[in-house]
C-alpha cells in the first residue's frame, strides 16, 4: 500500500519519540553513572568515582553473589520444568485436568508478584510451624522464582515445540526410535536455541525481581535488587547508576554477540536449504 | 519426498503420540505436582488464613470441638468485613483499578500507533524495531524505574526541566495529575508514567503479532472500492487487530492492579495501590488475615480480565 509522504513521517516520528520514551532511561542511568558530583542527577565533570564506590561496596556485591546463585538456579530449573510443561501442553492434545494444567501454567504470568509472594510465604511458614523447615532464605527464593521462571519458559519452548516440524519426530519413530529416544535425539536439539533462550529470559527475571524475594528472604539472603529497592527507596544513589551502567553493558555486550551467532545460524541455515532445494 | 511423506501420513490412521506409559505421565506428572503444591495449595492457604481470626499471635483453628465435644467450623468473616468498612480498602480498590485503566488506555494511544507504523515499515527493518522494542525487558525494570526518578526532578532531571519549561506541569496540575506545579514526583502522573513506561512493550508487542500478520490485500481491496485510507483502518484494520487489542490491553492491566514497586518508587502518599496496601498489612501491622482477605478480592477483581486474556490467547491458538 502506498503511504503518502505526510503518513511516513508520522509513522517515522512516532517510532522515535517510542523509542526515545523507551531508551531515555537507561541512557541516563549510564550518562549520570560518570558523573563527579554526588547526586546523581547533575553532570560536574567525568569521574569514575562511583565505579571505586560500587567495587568497595560489600552490600552489593554480596547481594550480587546471592542473586546469581538464584538466577541460574531458577534458569535451570525453569528450563526443564518449562519443556516438561510445554511438551505435555503441545504434543499431548487430550489428558485429564489438561483445562487446569494448563491455567496453572500460565496464571503466574499475570498473578501479581505481591499475591505469589504472600501466598508462598504462608504456606512456607505453616510447613515450618509443622516440620520445622525450611528457613527462609536462597532456597525458599528459589522456589518462588521458578514458580514464575516455569511460566515464562512454558511460553518460550511451547512456541518452537509449536513450530517444528512434525514429520521430524515422525521420521524418527518411523526409523525405531523410542520415544524417549525420539526426545532426546531429535526433539531437545532442535529447539536447542529457545532453550537458551527461556534460560536467559528467566536468569534476567529472577535477577530483576524484588517482591517475592522480599517475601521469601531471611536474614542472610538479601539479593541484589533488595538492596537495590532499599537504595532507591531512600533516594537517589550514584553508585547504583554506576552498578546499572555495568550491567548495561553486560546485556548489551551479551545481545550484540548472540545476535550474531544467530544471524550467522541463520544465513547456514538458508544456504543448506537452498543447496538442498537445488540437489533434490 | 515431501509428497511420499504427506501421502505416507494420510495413509495411516491416526498420528502415533510420542512418548507412552511411564515417560507420558512422568512429563505431565512433575509439571502438575510442582504447581499443586506451589501455586494451588498456597493459594488454599490464603483462603483458609483469610477467615481465621487473629488470638494473640496464634490463629484460632478452622474446625475445633466446642465444649459439647461437637465439631464444628469457624470461619470468621471479619476481615471481608473489614475491607467493606474501612473506606480505606474500597477506595484503594478503586484507584487501583482507575490507574490500571488509564494505564492501559495511554498505553493503547501510545502503543498501537507504534505497533502500526513498525508492522508497516520496510521489511528489513522489522527485526531490528522488534529487538529494540524487546531490548529494555533485558535490564533492570527496577533500574528503569529507579532511572524516572531522576528524570522526572524539577530542578535538574532531563524530563522534568523540559515539561516546567514547556509549561506542561501548569496543565498538569489543572488537571489535577499533580499536586503542584513543579512537582511532578510523587503523583498520580508520576505513577501512571512509570506504569505506561515499565508496560509498554506489553502493549505494542501483541498488537505487532496481529498487525504484521494482516492480510494488506484487504486493504487495497477497501481502497479499489472506495473507501479512504481512514475508513479503511478503522473499519478493516481495527477490527481485524481486536484480539491483539484485547491481549495488551490485558496484559497491560492485569499486573498494573496488583503493581507494588512502581507505586513504592514513584508513586505519592495519596496514590492508593492494592499492592501496597496488602504489603503494608502483613509487613508493617502483620495481620496476615486481612492481608489474605486482600489478596482474595485481589485475585476475584483481575479473574475476569483474566478469563478474557485466555479467551483472547486461546482464540490466536485456535487460529494459528
Amino acid at each position: 500500500m502506498m503511504a503518502s509522504p505526510a503518513a511516513r513521517w508520522t509513522g517515522r516520528l512516532w517510532l522515535a519519540l517510542g523509542f526515545l520514551f523507551l531508551y531515555l532511561p537507561i541512557v541516563a542511568l549510564v550518562v549520570f553513572s560518570f558523573t563527579d558530583s554526588p547526586v546523581p542527577n547533575v553532570w560536574s565533570g567525568f569521574s569514575l568515582r562511583w565505579y571505586h564506590a560500587l567495587a568497595a561496596d560489600l552490600d552489593i556485591r554480596q547481594g550480587l553473589y546471592y542473586s546469581l546463585q538464584i538466577a541460574a538456579a531458577t534458569a535451570t530449573g525453569a528450563v526443564v520444568m518449562g519443556t516438561l510443561a510445554a511438551y505435555a501442553l503441545e504434543r499431548f492434545p487430550v489428558f485429564r485436568g489438561r483445562m487446569l494444567f494448563a491455567g496453572m501454567v500460565r496464571a503466574p504470568l499475570v498473578m501479581p508478584e505481591v499475591i505469589v509472594g504472600l501466598s508462598l510465604l504462608l504456606m512456607l511458614v505453616s510447613v515450618q510451624r509443622q516440620f520445622g523447615v525450611p528457613e527462609r532464605g536462597l532456597l525458599t527464593i528459589w522456589i518462588g522464582h521458578l514458580l514464575v521462571g516455569m511460566a515464562y519458559a512454558t511460553v518460550v519452548i511451547g512456541a518452537r515445540l509449536r513450530d517444528l516440524n512434525p514429520q521430524l519426530e515422525e521420521a524418527a519413530q518411523d526409523l525405531g526410535a523410542r520415544p524417549a529416544q525420539v526426545f532426546f535425539l531429535v526433539t531437545l536439539p532442535t529447539i536447542s536455541q529457545s532453550l537458551l533462550a527461556a534460560w536467559l529470559l528467566t536468569f534476567t527475571i529472577s535477577l530483576d525481581d524484588v517482591v517475592i524475594a522480599a517475601f521469601l528472604s531471611g536474614p542472610g539472603s538479601t539479593t541484589l535488587p533488595l538492596v537495590i529497592f532499599s537504595r532507591a527507596r531512600l533516594g537517589l544513589d550514584p553508585t547504583v547508576n554506576a552498578l546499572a551502567a555495568v550491567l548495561i553493558a553486560i546485556v548489551a555486550v551479551f545481545v550484540l554477540v548472540s545476535s550474531y551467532l544467530i544471524a550467522v545460524r541463520e544465513r547456514r541455515v538458508y544456504r543448506e536449504q537452498r543447496a538442498a532445494r537445488q540437489g533434490g | 519426498m515431501a509428497d511420499i511423506a504427506d501421502s505416507e501420513r494420510a495413509a495411516r490412521p491416526a498420528p502415533r503420540r510420542l512418548g507412552g506409559g511411564w515417560g507420558r505421565r512422568l512429563v505431565v506428572g512433575v509439571p502438575t505436582l510442582w504447581l499443586a503444591l506451589f501455586f494451588l495449595l498456597p493459594f488454599f492457604i490464603v483462603l483458609r488464613i483469610s477467615v481465621l481470626e487473629m488470638d494473640g499471635a496464634q490463629f484460632t483453628a478452622l474446625f475445633g470441638r466446642d465444649a459439647d465435644g461437637q465439631w464444628q467450623f469457624n470461619a470468621h468473616l471479619q476481615s471481608y468485613a473489614l475491607l467493606l468498612q474501612d473506606s480505606l480498602y474500597l477506595s484503594t480498590y478503586g484507584s487501583s483499578l482507575l490507574y490500571a485503566a488509564v494505564t492501559t488506555l495511554v498505553c493503547l494511544l501510545i502503543g498501537y500507533p507504534f505497533a502500526y507504523f513498525m508492522a508497516r515499515a520496510a521489511a528489513s527493518l522489522q527485526p531490528l524495531l522488534l529487538m529494540g522494542v524487546m531490548l529494555p525487558f533485558w535490564t533492570s525494570f527496577l533500574l528503569r524505574v529507579y532511572a524516572w526518578k531522576g528524570l522526572l526532578d524539577t530542578q535538574t532531571g532531563w524530563v522534568g526541566t523540559v515539561l516546567v519549561d514547556l509549561g506542561v506541569d501548569r496543565v498538569l496540575y489543572a488537571l489535577g495529575f499533580i499536586p503542584a506545579p513543579g512537582q511532578l514526583m510523587y503523583s498520580p502522573f508520576s505513577l501512571v508514567l512509570g506504569m505506561v513506561y515499565t508496560y509498554l512493550p506489553f502493549m505494542v508487542l501483541p498488537l505487532y503479532g496481529t498487525l504484521s500478520k494482516m492480510d494488506l490485500r484487504l486493504l487495497e481491496a477497501a481502497q479499489d472500492l472506495g473507501a479512504t485510507a481512514w475508513q479503511a483502518f478503522w473499519r478493516i484494520t481495527v477490527p481485524l487487530s481486536r484480539s491483539g487489542i484485547v491481549a495488551g490491553a490485558m496484559l497491560v492491566f492485569i499486573p498494573c492492579v496488583g503493581e507494588y514497586v512502581i507505586p513504592e518508587l514513584l508513586g505519592g502518599p495519596e496514590t492508593l495501590m492494592i499492592g501496597r496496601v496488602l504489603w503494608d498489612e502483613f509487613f508493617a501491622n502483620n495481620d496476615w488475615p486481612v492481608a489474605s482477605a486482600v489478596a482474595v478480592v485481589m485475585v476475584l477483581l483481575i479473574l475476569v480480565p483474566l478469563v478474557l486474556l485466555n479467551k483472547s490467547q486461546s482464540g490466536e491458538g485456535a487460529r494459528a
